[in-house]
């Protein structure tokens, strides 16, 4: 992965097949504590303490089309060389909630990269799903709720071709007001 | 900043297509691969260009979508299009810059755009 937003994307996706409906991507900058976290968060079937401790392994997937799964490793490593931690918290039944710490000025922290860029392939992508993706930068921040969004459209779906170029116009402008 | 009241003028001329359009069943389907292979090769943003330039272009039967691993993971990003009645096709090594011609070419007037095709790659 070459940006943090790529990690977070295919870390989302596990939310999907967990069967979530409603998946939260938090990303905080925080220069005061030199700290950057970031949350993905879902309501999907969870995991037991033994399948938290295994999807750090590389070489554990519940899927039977090949027996890697490089997700988690893949952002847990990254957090790891920017002097940081991966956390997993979990629980059958109700969800799953990895936060990823990194030192925000580490000269070996992958960028951020295209974190709006992401929340929109998701979206897109899975228009029957909510989504609540927040991200400050110190003091400013800004927020995305498609549960909002859903209300207003009133079954017309998110994946449509104005709302999505809607979604990518707020999303871009919502990052400009906080950087 | 966006506004909700454009949200709702969307939210309106969207139901107004529905009406006229009817059933979906012979939407075209464009399917990338966003497995982790897909997405460390560069999934998203041939994703998002597609969709992008679908929404630019106006174009109501085209369905964007998503898959896992399709299994060819050095040929990623991969992108397959299927077109009711006609063979699927496996586009590979996609990039932005090839969404363009893909749509005009393939989406709109039909013609496989040969030289990114995974059967150009693998002769």
């Amino acid at each position: 992965m070459k940006e943090l937003s790529l990690n977070v994307l295919d870390i989302a996706q596990n939310s999907v097949v967990a069967g979530a409906s409603l998946i939260t991507i938090e990303v905080i900058e925080d220069a005061s504590k030199d700290l950057l976290t970031i949350t993905v968060a879902d309501n999907g079937k969870g995991m037991s303490e033994e399948q938290v401790k295994s999807v750090i392994d590389p070489f554990y997937t519940t899927r039977t089309t090949r027996k890697v799964g490089l997700g988690v490793p893949l952002f847990k490593m990254a957090a790891e060389m920017a002097g940081g931690s991966l956390d997993i918290k979990s629980k059958p039944g109700e969800g799953t909630a990895l936060t990823a710490t990194f030192t925000l000025s580490h000269v070996d922290r992958m960028p951020i990269g295209d974190m709006e860029g992401t929340v929109s392939a998701l979206i897109h992508m899975n228009p029957d799903l909510d989504f609540v993706y927040s991200r400050s930068v110190n003091e400013r921040s800004f927020s995305l709720d498609t549960r909002e969004i859903r209300q207003i459209l009133d079954g017309v779906p998110l994946n449509d071709s104005d709302v999505n170029l809607w979604i990518n116009e707020y999303l871009s402008e919502g990052l400009n007001e906080i950087l | 900043m966006k506004s909700l009241e454009e949200l709702k003028a969307i939210r309106d001329k969207a139901r107004a297509n529905v009406n006229v359009r009817g059933d979906n069943s012979d939407d075209i389907r464009i399917v990338v691969g966003m497995a982790t292979c897909g997405i460390a090769a560069g999934a998203r943003p041939v994703l998002n260009a597609f969709t992008e330039e679908i929404a630019r272009r106006g174009l109501e039967n085209v369905v964007v979508t998503q898959t896992g691993c399709i299994g060819v993971c050095q040929f990623e990003p991969v992108v397959e299009v299927y077109v009711p009645g006609k063979e699927k096709v496996t586009y590979v090594k996609m990039t932005p810059d090839k969404v363009p011609s893909i749509v005009t070419e393939h989406i709109v007037n039909g013609r496989v755009v040969e030289e990114n095709t995974i059967g150009a790659y693998t002769k």
